[in-house]
């Protein structure tokens, strides 16, 4: 361990004097943490309010308002326009000013009055389907929520009082509030060390192969997991500083605490880092320049840990075939066991499989890639 | 005029030469566009689908099992575990095992009109926000058609009254079946737009300023417009030939219909590369090495603009100050282009805001970028 050391320290030394030469990459490495965590925090949002609604109120009725006011009140929607005709709303939509409206048939208010049952028109703006089928979900339990009203009147008059049949009691454990940020943030973590670990390992090896410093380092007498070693330590230690930013933002910032225990968090942390650290090795041993190290870095590890992770999408709603392929992404695993122990309190005994296949990723990619570099060598 | 001209084109056919001689740049250039929107098309999904239910059904009536039935015949639900005990519902909650419970309790098949309302319990992982958020509402419009149907039955036993209901009929325009893949692919045609011609062009040029090649091309008699307008002709072209590839997976493929007209889609193609070229631009001259206008590039344009331009996430949902700022994103208006072009036909004369926006942006991105470049290469 101690010779290992001795050898080592030169090439950690060359390359930790090689980042701080150069600190607009560092700067931006410990920088891009902070930028990341307040955009994904506060912007991020996949909950559909405020979208924005057009009426068409054929009828306008005091009858009429007061169904159309449990919309226009609602944070659910944006009363934006008011139409006077199908062809009005089309245009809205197609300008994209409206994605939602709401089209009150002529003698609503009498005919509710008469007992006849009246149709009442949401037409929505398909193009996004996320929105559209929220909004549409929530319009269609707007309109239920006025029609149970009218119900408990009708009962009233008669003397009699009505209870909704079933009381609903949702009870949301671990996020009670439903935070998206609590569920990016912790996710964020993953992401983040996947792009400097990948990335940053990846260029540094093949600038070296470009400038032809690579060949100098195989013919020195270090073994290449000495070089390995060298190589990587300054990156292990930038992924934890960015680590470690994040969950300290997360907490300052947005109140995502770390429930479970810290030192298993830790563990995680450390065997992702190896893992991307070995993948971005084995990029740079297949790749000889930085263009192409960074093009392949982002569509083997970038993309897929931000689309196939569970990052953002849920890996339950993607197609069979795809579900199976995204356990290339490293970070699926990751993130589950992020989220459990930050968000859920979870132990090793839950998460222990996740820890399994981490461990397995980062002893293949570091060991494939240290074979690769042997064979170079030779 | 035309010895000018050749200066030009003796660039270009340069640059092409050096493109096409990394034999696996110009694959990555190829593949990857391929790649991103096969991943994107798929795994781009915030459909929630066949979410697993462990149900505690104390009650064990005819109508209790009803009720259940209601969530298990939606694709939303799938009906995997039922327990004994509400207390068992736990574990399954606390390791992932299901995402949704549901507790019934006894006397929900004695319901009468004038008996207490029933408590029906849901319990939710939270971790997900997203996913919980849908989830429960999905499993509130379940109950309250539940709650409507029973009503109805009292209604019949209440003699003589007719109680109006106001029925919703939702219509969905321009993507009925509200495909995700309908909404994520064409934004996808913006994407790989926008990450060839931008970080392509400023890594090109800066490849140039490590090896020490731009300085040589500045002592020649070649001007510095030559150079720029040599230099950006090639990528535009490859990224105009990657649109074409990614329209033709998103239209053959993934059956995206394409309403509106595909000249005005490349006419605006054109305004938008000016914005991303500009960009390029910009990013090579701040930039010392490839890491760093990869970094830069990455981090502080195209992360930035894939969250707040509106193409997964909705700007609708971000706050007000952050809207604010989407309005100097580019790929904002670009998606909207695409997008109305694809699903709704918009033509010009609805689109006519993005486009003047695009041209204000792009004139001023590229001005003030190639003043910058001029600059620095003095």
């Amino acid at each position: 361990m101690i010779t290992l050391l001795r050898a080592v320290k030169p090439i950690i030394v060359k390359e930790f004097r090689q980042i701080r030469r150069d600190p607009t990459s560092l700067g931006m490495l410990l920088v891009l943490p902070a930028v990341l965590i307040v955009m994904v925090g506060y912007a991020l949002n996949f909950d559909v309010k405020h979208t924005p609604l057009v009426i068409f109120d054929q009828d306008r009725t005091a009858e009429s308002r007061e169904f159309l006011d449990k919309f226009i009140q609602s944070e659910y929607f944006d009363y934006k326009y008011s139409a006077g005709g199908y062809g009005e709303i089309e245009e809205h939509f197609l300008q994209g000013r409206a994605k939602i409206a709401l089209v009150i048939p002529p003698r609503f208010a009498r005919n509710l009055i008469a007992g006849n049952d009246v149709h009442v028109q949401i037409l929505v703006d398909g193009a996004d389907a996320n929105t559209a089928s929220q909004a549409m979900g929530t319009a269609v339990r707007l309109t239920a929520d006025y029609a149970t009203k009218i119900v408990a009147e009708a009962f009233a008059r008669k003397g009699k009082q009505l209870y909704m049949p079933v009381d609903f009691q949702p009870r949301v454990w671990y996020n009670p509030d439903l935070i998206s940020s609590k569920f990016l943030v912790p996710g964020l973590i993953g992401f983040i060390i996947v792009l400097t670990a990948v990335i940053s390992t990846s260029l540094t090896v093949v600038r070296e192969k470009e400038r032809g410093t690579m060949e100098q380092l195989m013919v020195s007498p270090l073994r290449p997991f000495q070089i390995v070693v060298g190589k990587t330590v300054p990156y292990i230690a930038i992924s934890l500083v960015a680590a470690t930013a994040i969950l300290i933002l997360g907490y300052l910032l947005f109140d995502v605490g770390v429930h479970g225990s810290l030192l298993l968090l830790y563990a995680a942390i450390l065997i992702i880092i190896l893992g991307a650290l070995g993948q971005g090795l084995l990029i740079s041993t297949v790749t000889d320049s930085q263009q192409v190290a960074f093009m392949v870095s982002v569509f083997s590890s970038l993309l897929p840990s931000f689309l196939l992770s569970g990052f953002i999408f849920p890996v339950a709603s993607m197609p069979v075939a795809l579900q199976i392929f995204s356990n290339v992404a490293v970070n699926k695993f990751f993130l589950v066991v992020v989220r459990s122990v930050m968000l859920k309190g979870a132990g090793l005994d839950a998460v222990w499989p996740q820890f399994v296949y981490m461990v397995i990723f980062a002893a293949v990619m570091l060991g494939v890639s240290i074979k690769r570099m042997q064979k170079r060598s030779m | 005029m035309s010895a000018r001209r050749n200066v030009i084109l003796e660039m270009v056919r340069k640059e092409f030469y050096q493109i096409l001689q990394d034999k696996r740049m110009l694959l990555v250039s190829i593949m990857a566009p391929i790649l991103q929107v096969l991943l994107l098309g798929y795994a781009a999904t915030t459909d929630i689908k066949y979410s697993t239910l462990v149900v505690c059904d104390l009650d064990r009536s005819a109508e209790s099992r009803a009720f259940v039935r209601r969530f298990t015949t939606t694709p939303y639900f799938i009906g995997k575990y039922a327990v004994e005990r509400p207390e068992e519902v736990d574990p399954y909650i606390e390791h992932g095992t299901a995402n949704i419970a549901l507790i019934i309790p006894r006397g929900f098949g004695r319901l009468t009109l004038a008996s207490e309302p029933v408590r029906v319990q849901v319990v939710l992982d939270g971790t997900d926000a997203n996913t919980a958020n849908i989830l429960l509402g999905y499993a509130t419009q379940i109950v309250a058609s539940y709650s409507q149907g029973v009503l109805a039955e009292f209604q019949t036993l209440m003699k003589g009254a007719r109680i109006a209901r106001i029925v919703p009929e939702p219509r969905i325009w321009f993507n009925p079946d509200l495909r995700s893949s309908n909404f994520m692919v064409p934004g996808v045609v913006a994407l790989v737009l926008m990450i060839i011609t931008m970080t392509l062009t400023s890594l090109g040029i800066v490849k140039e300023k490590e090896i020490g090649t731009l300085e040589q091309l500045m002592v020649t008699p070649i001007r510095p417009y030559q150079l720029i307008i040599g230099k950006l002709i090639p990528f535009t072209v490859i990224g105009f030939f990657d649109v074409l590839i990614v329209l033709g997976v998103a239209r053959f493929w993934f059956e995206v219909p394409l309403v509106g007209s595909l000249w005005l889609l490349f006419g605006l193609s054109a305004l938008f590369i000016l914005t991303t070229l500009g960009l390029g631009l910009f990013i090579s001259t701040i930039a010392r090495s490839q890491q760093q206008a990869m970094l830069i590039a990455q981090f502080f344009f195209l992360m930035p603009f894939m969250f707040l331009s509106g193409f997964a996430f909705p700007i609708a949902n971000m706050p007000r100050i952050i809207q604010y700022a989407t309005y100097v994103i580019p790929l904002r208006y670009f998606l909207e282009i695409v997008r109305g072009i694809f699903l709704k036909g918009a033509g010009l004369n609805e689109l006519w805001p993005q486009a003047l926006a695009l041209t204000v942006l792009g004139v001023v991105i590229f001005t003030l970028s190639v003043l910058r470049f001029r600059k620095t290469l003095e």
